[in-house]
């Protein structure tokens, strides 16, 4: 089982990559872009298992290594498909 | 006095640190890999020194911070241990928690090397009682990723307690309110992003960072 794991900063915390970003887009004609955020996607290669408690233990990652809770929120995904 | 700097892959202050600990205290400190489970008894001052350990990867700090040897370095600093985290030491000590807040990347985008002029915050803890409160002082800082941030009720606690030591004159990173260095609630845990270790003599071009070395030490 694959799972990902997106991690970005929280709203509210300035993303100055994010910002840059924005008005390098807005300074090669891309006028509509009024915000970008940028984030990480983590892929993991996970031992199949029930859902729930491969989510749970996922979660657990996140709280103690993958993503830092004082500025970062994160997002999993789950996908089975993959093996 | 024994004190010990810890060794991190890709650290790389960790000889000027050593060097600032010798020259204070006469006695080469223990460098401690960060594979190694437990911190002597005999230690009484330690070191996180700055670098980039392991690369910086996931983001800087973060690896280091779940080091076997960092389990033991929280343990002692809550039994009271004074415990030094210069630049990447100050990323490592509060992705470990043992301090509040995060440090981002600079708001500049930039890679910021250069003598920064500090405003001392707090000249009562232990870590700078010997420095004249109205003072600036002249530390270098050398860092991609010191842009301070802690949300508004940990900046208020902090601001608060007295826990913001070092405020930038000049802020170089962006830090919500210049903070260039903080300290934990008791007062034996100071992080800062200017490296104190490369202002001790005067060849370094000042030596505003001896009195940190000089009021913690003399504190033991």
């Amino acid at each position: 089982m694959i799972a990902r794991v997106y991690v970005g900063l929280k709203p509210g915390v300035l993303d100055p990559q994010g910002r840059t970003i924005a008005s390098s887009l807005n300074d090669l004609g891309f006028e509509e872009v009024q915000d970008a955020t940028q984030g990480k996607v983590i892929e993991l290669k996970l031992a199949n298992g029930e859902r729930d408690l491969v989510k749970a233990r996922v979660k657990e990652m996140c709280e103690k290594l993958l993503a830092n809770t004082v500025i970062e929120s994160y997002r999993i995904e789950l996908d089975e498909t993959e093996e | 006095m024994q004190t010990a700097v810890i060794v991190f892959p890709a650290s790389n202050c960790d000889r000027d640190a050593a060097v600032a600990l010798e020259t204070h205290t006469g006695k080469a400190p223990h460098m401690i890999w960060h594979k190694d489970t437990s911190i002597p008894d005999d230690v009484r001052f330690v070191v996180v020194p700055g670098g980039f350990s392991y690369g910086d990867y996931l983001r800087s700090g973060a690896i280091a911070a779940q080091s076997p040897v960092i389990k033991d370095l929280k343990q002692k600093a809550e039994a009271g241990l004074p415990v030094l985290g210069i630049c990447n030491g100050f990323q490592i000590l509060t992705e470990a928690g043992m301090l509040p807040g995060a440090l981002m990347r600079n708001a500049g985008q930039k890679f910021v090397c250069k003598i920064s002029r500090l405003r001392l915050a707090n000249a009562q803890t232990r870590f700078t009682k010997l420095y004249d409160a109205k003072h600036e002082i002249d530390i270098p800082v050398a860092h991609h990723d010191g842009n301070y941030f802690a949300d508004d009720d940990t900046l208020r606690r902090i601001e608060g307690s007295g826990q913001v030591v070092f405020r930038y004159v000049d802020n170089p990173n962006g830090s919500r309110g210049d903070i260039a260095g903080i300290i934990n609630q008791a007062g034996n845990v100071l992080g800062m992003m200017p490296h104190p270790e490369r202002a001790i003599d005067p060849l370094h071009g000042g030596t505003d960072g001896s009195n940190i070395f000089k009021s913690i030490l003399g504190s033991l």
